[in-house]
């Protein structure tokens, strides 16, 4: 039992605090977001030099060989500083599908470039009136000769007008909810037949809903197995949502500190209002969900790597999402009526961390649909 | 970061929990399950076993029985308590009265007390709350005189648990009234509970459990050599008591016990033709309860890890875990009642009780008493003060 960072987990933790303290402060952010692509090369190119893209790969392609543990400290940095640049969806997703279920040519020709910060990437899944049933997927990829050719609509590709590549998931047989039939293909952002309606996000984020419209890959572009495509799906969104955990850590912290802070300086009757116990039992409440959330998040990075059985994984996996997304909207909510008129504002950071909390609670999966299937997953 | 113990703390645990399951009496064990009220030798059994094996005081001093058990270990057996479900440890002796005389008895003291705690012979209770000094302790009013070599003690006590099985009391005791602030000229006493003048009388708990009493003081005479530390120091003598480590307050293994029964019990209950815990409003209720317990577990580990690598003391971090280990107790038992349905309302037998299902009537009486954990021991709004104060400087 340790809960301590290792010493290379508290370096990386150090470094990238640095890098947000001097490069990465609320005006900085802002500048990003208010940016033609909403995100930073420079940013992008500095994670690439500090080591940051290549923590969860291994090392013959230029990594760390490390694991979602690995990943904790980094993440709970992109929270609390509410970084926009598609570290998740290219890191914690796109190219987890590569390493974990690529052939050895798609890691040489993909890796190594999104580890020196050449390649970006996202991961195209969820579909209209899928919600959160990774089964869902009515995307067909068709045999033509050597090639595969995509028709379908994915929405809500998280960093899709960001990425160089798209990791799709499509049907190769069966109907549109099994869990047998489903194939993933690396398609190329920029290919024809691909075209995107972005958007961006409420937290400032980018993304697109990317229609596929006769597609045309060639047979290296299958990623895994043919058809079997689900469970390595589920093995990334596990992993995506232990990170999405640190991240929401990070981002709790930081409304936390700041209406900690408020409490103290704004006065009102004289006094600070943090001496009012209305006030102040409220804040404790925070800073208790806080701590129970974080507890859950270093559950869930440890095991969503460490544990080898799958249903067990999952179910540490919900359950700590179900913490998460119940921590989030407490902490959120109180954070802006702490906060008062002020907290409404776009002036304060508080109002952006409220914005990434709500979506952190709803991204892969809501707080019921995890209590559904942790409760599915019970074996006792 | 690693969340799983050591394989020796494993094997210490598994010892421990093998050792339970086959010294802990079948009788204790059944009215433990079936929620029955334990008395006074029930209690005491439990203890001398314990005490056989050299495991009732881990905490004390390898001279007076401790078991010279780290931190986690003294947290494993505790849980490991808690998960068998064997008879509560009362602390008023193990746990209270003896850290005090270990800390400021004297000798003599301690030789007079500590052996008598350890074995079970003198069994204690605590005298800390009155009728107007509840959270507010410090206004406590039971007057103390010294008139010699003995002190002459008036006023009286509320909510003295198991006063009515008790051998001794310890007592804080005002000794001056004549000071500025109001936690000096407080003392802290021992009484024997057979001492002319002190009146122990019940407090009948709405599940009709005789736990707590009222006890009144009518010129009591304790002779001086009772007194612990100062005359006027108990203040400190009472804060070293609160601030003494107790790593078991979120109670996670007699929860994990509980939930574990929770859904067993909820198995068998029909709801529309189909297993209750099969009812999604009912399940997610469940999941819930096990998820913040799940958490809450973690968090215990983190701040002994904590504790461990820094050696300070838990602090304000036990407020925290006071809190959530009390709302997952109250949560489990409302369940619990909830899952009987329509024979929560059966309450005792009226005539000899034949074919009355005590274990069905024991649910929402235990439902009622479970309300106690987020008012004794501090309430949770003195926690929520506690922890606003110290760990967020408010």
């Amino acid at each position: 039992m340790n809960f301590d960072y290792n010493e290379e987990q508290q370096l990386l933790a150090d470094s990238i605090r640095r890098f947000i303290a001097r490069d990465y402060d609320f005006e900085a952010r802002k500048k990003i977001v208010a940016s033609k692509d909403g995100c930073s090369a420079a940013v992008w190119s500095t994670f690439a030099e500090m080591g940051l893209l290549g923590i969860p790969f291994a090392a013959d392609q230029g990594g760390f060989g490390g694991g979602a543990i690995d990943l904790m400290s980094v993440m709970e940095a992109i929270g609390e500083a509410l970084v926009v640049e598609p570290y998740l969806a290219t890191v914690g997703l796109g190219a987890q599908f590569v390493a974990r279920g690529g052939g050895d040519a798609q890691k040489k020709s993909i890796l190594p470039a999104v580890i020196e910060g050449r390649l970006k990437m996202a991961f195209a899944q969820t579909e209209r009136g899928a919600r959160y049933d990774l089964a869902h997927v009515a995307t067909t990829a068709k045999k033509a000769g050597e090639a595969w050719v995509i028709d379908g609509e994915k929405c809500v590709v998280l960093a899709a007008p960001l990425a160089d590549k798209l990791v799709v998931s499509a049907r190769t047989s069966g109907q549109p909810t099994e869990a047998n039939g489903i194939s993933l293909f690396l398609v190329d952002r920029t290919a024809a037949g691909v075209s995107l309606r972005p958007y961006v996000t409420l937290d400032e984020m980018r993304a697109a809903d990317v229609v596929l419209s006769g597609v045309e890959v060639g047979a290296d572009a299958l990623l895994g197995k043919q058809g079997e495509g689900l469970a390595l799906i589920e093995e990334v969104v596990d992993f995506a949502t232990a990170l999405v955990c640190a991240e929401a850590i990070g981002a709790m912290k930081q409304a936390n500190d700041a209406t900690l802070e408020y409490l103290k300086t704004r006065k009102q009757f004289g006094v600070p209002i943090g001496t009012f116990q209305a006030l102040q039992h409220r804040m404790v409440d925070m800073v208790v969900a806080a701590e129970q959330a974080r507890s859950m998040a270093c559950l869930a990075c440890a095991k969503v790597d460490g544990e080898k059985d799958a249903r067990e994984r999952k179910r540490l996996v919900s359950a700590a999402k179900v913490k998460i997304a119940d921590a989030c909207r407490q902490v959120s909510q109180e954070a802006i009526q702490l906060h008062g008129g002020m907290g409404m504002t776009e002036e304060l950071k508080v109002s952006h961390a409220f914005r990434r909390l709500t979506m952190i609670a709803q991204q892969f999966g809501d707080a019921e649909h995890h209590l559904g299937r942790f409760a599915a997953l019970d074996r006792s | 970061m690693d969340l799983s113990y050591s394989p020796e703390e494993l094997a210490f645990r598994d010892e421990v929990r093998g050792w339970l399951n086959a010294n802990l009496p079948a009788d204790l064990r059944r009215k433990m399950a079936q929620y029955e009220h334990l008395t006074r030798d029930d209690l005491l059994r439990w203890h001398r076993i314990l005490a056989k094996r050299g495991w009732i005081a881990p905490s004390w001093p390898r001279e007076w029985g401790g078991t010279d058990w780290n931190l986690v270990q003294r947290y494993i057996f505790e849980e490991e308590c808690g998960y068998a479900g064997t008879p509560p440890l009362i602390p008023f002796g193990l746990s209270m009265c003896a850290p005090v005389l270990l800390k400021f008895g004297t000798e003599a003291q301690k030789k007079r007390f500590l052996p008598r705690i350890y074995n079970g012979d003198d069994f204690w209770c605590q005298g800390y709350s009155e009728p107007g000094s509840g959270s507010d302790l410090a206004s406590l009013k039971t007057k103390a005189v010294r008139q010699g070599d003995q002190y002459v003690v008036n006023g009286q006590k509320i909510w003295t648990t198991l006063a009515h099985y008790a051998d001794w009391i310890f007592c804080l005791v005002r000794t001056d009234s004549g000071v500025s602030k109001r936690q000096e000229g407080i003392s802290f006493l021992l009484l024997d509970m057979k001492t002319p003048g002190i009146t122990v009388r019940p407090l009948i708990l709405m599940d009709g459990g005789h736990e707590v009493n009222e006890v009144f003081f009518d010129d009591v005479k304790v002779p001086a050599e009772n007194l612990v530390f100062e005359e006027g120091k108990g203040w400190t003598v009472a804060k070293y008591l609160l601030g003494h480590e107790r790593m078991n307050t979120g109670r996670i293994g007699a929860s994990k016990r509980e939930l574990a029964k929770l859904k067993e019990f909820a198995a068998a209950q029909t709801n529309n033709g189909r297993p209750l815990i099969e009812d999604v409003r009912f399940r997610d209720k469940l999941s819930r309860v096990e998820i913040e317990l799940t958490a809450l577990e973690i968090t215990n580990l983190r701040f002994l890890d904590q504790m461990r690598r820094t050696g300070q003391p838990p602090g304000a971090d036990v407020s925290m875990l006071k809190i959530k280990g009390t709302e997952i107790q109250q949560a489990l038992s409302e369940l619990m009642m909830q899952a009987v349905g329509p024979f929560a309302q059966p309450f005792r037998p009226s005539d000899g009780g034949a074919g009355f299902d005590s274990f069905a009537a024991a649910l929402a009486p235990r439902y009622c008493n479970m309300r106690k954990t987020t008012i004794y021991a501090g309430s949770n709004e003195i926690q929520r003060n506690i922890i606003s104060k110290m760990t967020l400087g408010l």
